[in-house]
C-alpha cells in the first residue's frame, strides 16, 4: 500500500491527473484553484507534458478542446468567474462529442463574488453550463481521497461515453490538507479514439470534429442519439454515499463540502436518538435519484443541506415529488454552515426543542 | 484525551501559522490519526491576518473548519479577541505574550501565558515562536506521541532547508520545558 | 489526351458554396495545393473558423476540427501542443481573427505557436450579411454602418499584419492577395513558407489575403476586383511585414 502523504486538495488533484496520464493542461490563474495550475508548471515539463497558462479561460478551454481533439487527455481548471469563461468552450466540446475534465474549485457568486468555498454552482454544473441541449458528468469529491480518485473516474466515463466531465470542488477542498493515498500506477482502460484529429496518415478517411449541424433534422437526430447515451450514463453511472440510512427517518441530502458539516451533526442528532441519515451525492449529474428513490418509503422527512440558496434541493424534490416534505438549509457568499447549525435544522425536523 | 481535538492557530500572516499547523497535523498522521488541515487563504495572506484550522480524530473528521476549538494558538491580539469566547469550556488557549499584552478574562478555560516570540529571538531561533508554545502543548495534552512530534516536524521541513529542522526541535524542548 | 489542370487531391469533391467573384475558392486551392506538394495531407489538422469559412472542415480532405467563433488560435494551439510533429492550419475571416479573436491571435503569435495562419480579409462580415468588420475601411457603408465607417465612434482599421509583425514570437506577416496570376503566384509561394516555418519550428506564421467580397460590398466579381485595388490595397499594403529567414522587415 502506497504510503499516505499530507497534500492539499488542489495539489493532490493535479497529481492524480498526471498520474492517469493527463500531459496536457491549460489554465488561466484564478483563486482558489490557482495551486492547480501552479502543481502542473511545476511538475509537467519533468513528465514530458504541457502546460500552458492561457491568455483567457476562454483560450484555455479552447485549448482543451484542441488537445482532447488530438485524442490526449486533457484538463482545465479555474473557480467559479473563470468557470462561467468556459461555458462557450464546454458547449462545443460537448457538441463534439469530446471528452474532457473540467474543475471547477468553487467560490462565491454571482459576479466576482468573494474567493471563500461555496456550492452555488450547482445549477451552472448540472444544469447549463453553455448553451444548448447537453449534460456533464459531474462527480463531487467530499474528501481528499476523492479528489485524487474520482479524476480516473471522471476520464474513463467521460471517453466511455464522450462527454466532457467535471469534477465540482470547492475552496474548502482546494485548499485544506487531509491524508490521501495514491493508487499504484496502472494504465487505465484506454477507450477507442478512432475520431481524434491526429492526422489520417492517407490511411484512413479524414475525421472531422465539429459541432455545427445546419439542417434541424440532422442536429435534432444527433442530440437524440446523445441523449440516448445520457440516458444510459443515468443508468449505469449513478453514485452516492448513504451514511447511517438503514434505519433513517429523516434524510440528510448533502453534497461535496456541506456534506462534512452534515455528517458531524449527524453524529450528534444521533447521540441524541434522532433517527437521522444521509444520502450524499456523489455523481451530480446523473443525480442519484434511485438512492432517493429507494429512501423514500422509510423517510419522514428530508433536508437539503447546501452552500448556496438552494440548487440541489430541486433535484431532491423533483424525486421525492411532493411524497415528503423537503427542507432546505443553507448558507452562503462562502460562508461554511457549522455542524450546530445543521443540528440545529435536524432537530427542528425532528420536531426536537432547538 | 477526546476523540477529537480541535485547534485554532491564529496570528500575523509570517508568523508560522500554517507551518506550525502543518506540524500538528503531520504529527497526528504519524500516530495514525484521521487528521486535517484548513488555512484561511485569500489577501489577508499577504501581511494581514492568518489562521488554520487543524483537526485531530479518531474518527472520520467532518468539517474541517474549527469553529469551537478545544485549543487556540493566540499569536496576536486582534486573534485573541477574535477567538477567545470560541474556545469551548475547559479549552486551552496558548498566549504569545510577548505579542499580546493583556490576559483572558474567561475563568473556564485553561491559558498558558508564553514569553515565546521573545524567547525565540533569546535563543537565536527567530520565527520559531509557535513551535515553542507547540511543545508547550504537548507537555500540557500530550496529544499525541513523542515520536510523532519529533517525525511530525521532519516531515514538515523540507529536505534543503535542513538547517531549520534543528532551531524547530531546540523550539519545541524550550516550550516542553516551559 | 495531355492533362493540363488537375484539381489538387487535397480538397474534397464537396462542392465550394462561396458566391461568385469571392476568393475564398482560390485560397482554398492554394492551401490544398502547398499541403499536397508538400506531401503533408496525412498529417495535417485543419481548424475551421466562424465566418463564411466555417464549412471548409468539408471541403480540406486532412483532419478538420471546427473552432467556436475566434477560437481557432487556441484550438490550434491545443493540437499543436498534443502533436508537435502534425501540420496545424487555422484559417479564419476579419472578424474572427481581429475582432472576436484577437486575443488569441496575438498570444498565440507572442507564444510562438508553431502553426501556420491563413487570414482572409475582405473588410466585411461575409456570413452574417455584411456588418463592419474590425478591418472594414473609413467610411466604406455596410450594414452596421449605414453611413460609412466614421471613425470618430467606430475606431479605425486594424491592420493585423503589421500589428503582429512587432512580436517576437511572429516567424512571418506577409499581406498578399489574389487578383492576378502574379499576385496567386506570390500568395502561394508565401502559403508554402507559413508551412515550411512550422515544420521547421520557426513559430507563428500568418497570410493575410486581401480578400473580396462582392455579395455584401453590393458589386460585381469584377467591379470588386477594382474596389480592393482601388481602396483596400492602399489601406493594406501588399508585402513581408516580417520574415524571420531573411533575418529583415519590410
Amino acid at each position: 500500500m502506497a504510503e499516505k502523504v499530507l497534500m492539499k486538495g488542489n495539489e493532490a488533484l493535479a497529481e492524480a491527473a498526471i498520474q492517469c496520464g493527463c500531459k496536457h493542461y491549460f489554465g488561466y490563474p484564478i483563486t482558489p484553484q490557482t495551486e492547480i495550475a501552479a502543481y502542473m508548471s511545476k511538475r509537467l515539463p519533468k513528465e514530458g507534458g504541457v502546460f500552458l497558462q492561457a491568455e483567457s479561460e476562454v483560450a484555455a478551454i479552447n485549448m482543451v478542446l484542441g488537445a482532447t481533439s488530438a485524442g490526449v487527455r486533457a484538463m482545465t481548471s479555474s473557480s467559479s468567474p473563470g468557470v462561467s469563461l468556459k461555458s462557450e468552450g464546454v458547449s462545443y466540446i460537448a457538441g463534439s462529442d469530446l471528452p474532457a475534465l473540467i474543475i471547477n474549485v468553487q467560490r462565491g457568486g454571482p459576479g466576482l463574488g468573494g474567493i471563500q468555498p461555496s456550492q452555488s454552482d450547482y445549477w451552472q454544473a448540472t444544469k447549463a453550463l453553455g448553451h444548448g441541449d447537453f449534460q456533464l458528468f459531474v462527480l463531487a469529491p467530499s474528501t481528499i481521497q476523492e479528489m485524487v480518485d474520482f479524476v480516473p473516474l471522471a476520464y474513463e466515463v467521460g471517453e466511455k461515453y464522450r462527454v466532457p466531465a467535471m469534477i465540482l470542488s470547492d475552496g474548502m477542498l482546494g485548499q485544506m490538507m487531509e491524508p490521501v493515498e495514491f493508487p499504484e500506477k496502472k494504465e487505465t482502460a484506454v477507450a477507442d479514439k478512432s475520431w481524434a484529429t491526429n492526422g489520417h496518415q492517407n490511411k484512413r478517411k479524414k475525421n472531422i470534429v465539429n459541432s455545427l449541424y445546419i439542417q434541424p433534422e440532422e442536429l435534432e437526430n444527433l442530440v437524440k442519439e446523445r441523449y440516448e447515451r445520457y440516458e444510459k450514463i443515468k443508468e449505469e453511472e449513478q453514485r452516492a454515499e448513504e451514511f447511517m440510512m438503514d434505519d433513517a427517518e429523516y434524510v440528510v441530502v448533502a453534497f461535496g463540502a456541506s456534506s462534512r458539516v452534515a455528517r458531524s451533526a449527524i453524529i450528534k442528532a444521533r447521540e441524541e436518538g434522532i433517527k437521522v441519515g444521509m444520502i450524499r451525492p456523489i455523481t451530480l449529474w446523473p443525480f442519484p435519484d434511485k438512492t432517493i428513490e429507494k429512501s423514500i418509503a422509510n423517510a419522514k422527512k428530508y433536508l437539503c443541506v447546501e452552500m448556496n440558496m438552494g440548487q440541489m434541493v430541486d433535484d431532491v424534490r423533483l424525486v421525492v415529488n411532493g411524497r415528503k416534505e423537503v427542507a432546505f438549509f443553507g448558507r452562503t457568499g462562502g460562508v461554511i454552515p457549522t455542524p450546530a447549525e445543521v443540528l440545529d435544522q435536524i432537530r427542528a425536523l425532528a420536531g426536537k426543542e432547538m | 484525551m477526546a476523540k477529537t481535538l480541535n485547534v485554532l492557530l491564529a496570528g500575523f500572516g509570517g508568523q508560522g501559522i500554517l507551518f506550525a499547523g502543518k506540524t500538528l497535523a503531520y504529527a497526528g498522521l504519524m500516530d495514525g490519526k484521521e487528521i486535517s488541515w484548513l488555512p484561511s487563504y485569500g489577501p489577508e495572506m499577504r501581511g494581514g491576518t492568518c489562521n488554520c484550522s487543524v483537526v485531530i480524530s479518531e474518527e472520520a473528521i467532518g468539517s474541517p473548519l474549527v469553529t469551537q476549538p478545544d485549543v487556540l494558538f493566540a499569536m496576536n491580539l486582534p486573534s485573541l479577541d477574535k477567538f477567545v469566547d470560541s474556545v469551548v469550556p475547559g479549552g486551552t488557549i496558548l498566549v504569545d505574550s510577548s505579542m499580546i499584552d493583556k490576559k483572558v478574562e474567561r475563568t473556564d478555560v485553561n491559558v498558558y501565558y508564553i514569553d515565546a516570540t521573545k524567547i525565540a529571538d533569546e535563543q537565536g531561533i527567530k520565527g520559531c515562536a509557535i513551535i515553542i508554545l507547540i511543545g508547550k502543548l504537548f507537555k500540557e495534552l500530550g496529544f499525541c506521541s513523542q515520536e510523532a512530534l519529533d517525525a511530525g516536524i521532519r516531515k514538515v521541513i523540507p529536505a534543503k532547508k535542513a538547517a531549520m529542522l534543528d532551531l524547530n526541535l531546540k523550539a519545541l524542548q524550550i516550550g516542553m520545558d516551559a | 489526351m495531355a492533362v493540363v489542370f488537375e484539381k489538387t487531391k487535397a480538397l474534397t469533391d464537396v462542392p465550394f458554396h462561396y458566391c461568385p467573384g469571392c476568393t475564398h475558392g482560390i485560397v482554398h486551392r492554394l492551401v490544398a495545393e502547398v499541403l499536397e506538394e508538400m506531401g503533408v495531407v496525412g498529417q495535417t489538422v485543419g481548424v475551421a473558423s466562424v465566418g463564411c469559412s466555417v464549412f471548409s472542415y468539408n471541403y480540406f480532405d486532412c483532419d478538420m476540427v471546427q473552432a467556436a467563433h475566434g477560437r481557432a488560435p487556441a484550438v490550434a494551439t491545443g493540437l499543436k501542443r498534443a502533436l508537435p510533429d502534425n501540420v496545424i492550419f487555422t484559417y479564419q475571416g476579419d472578424g474572427d481573427l481581429a475582432a472576436i479573436g484577437m486575443a488569441e491571435t496575438v498570444h498565440a503569435a507572442t507564444r510562438g505557436e508553431n502553426i501556420t495562419v491563413i487570414f482572409i480579409n475582405n473588410a466585411i462580415y461575409g456570413m452574417t450579411g455584411g456588418q463592419m468588420a474590425p478591418t472594414s475601411l473609413p467610411g466604406q457603408v455596410t450594414q452596421t454602418s449605414p453611413y460609412g465607417r466614421d471613425t470618430s465612434t467606430a475606431g479605425f482599421p486594424i491592420r493585423v499584419c503589421e500589428l503582429l509583425s512587432t512580436l517576437d514570437g511572429t516567424a512571418l506577416a506577409q499581406r498578399v492577395t489574389v487578383d492576378s496570376v502574379k499576385n496567386v503566384n506570390i500568395a502561394k509561394k508565401a502559403i508554402r513558407k507559413g508551412f515550411e516555418n512550422q515544420i521547421n519550428k520557426r513559430g507563428y506564421s500568418i497570410i493575410e489575403v486581401v480578400s473580396t467580397c462582392p455579395t455584401n460590398w453590393g458589386l460585381s466579381p469584377e467591379e470588386a476586383m477594382n474596389w480592393l485595388r482601388d481602396n483596400m490595397l492602399p489601406y493594406y499594403p501588399l508585402g513581408v511585414y516580417k520574415d524571420v529567414t531573411e533575418g529583415g522587415d519590410k
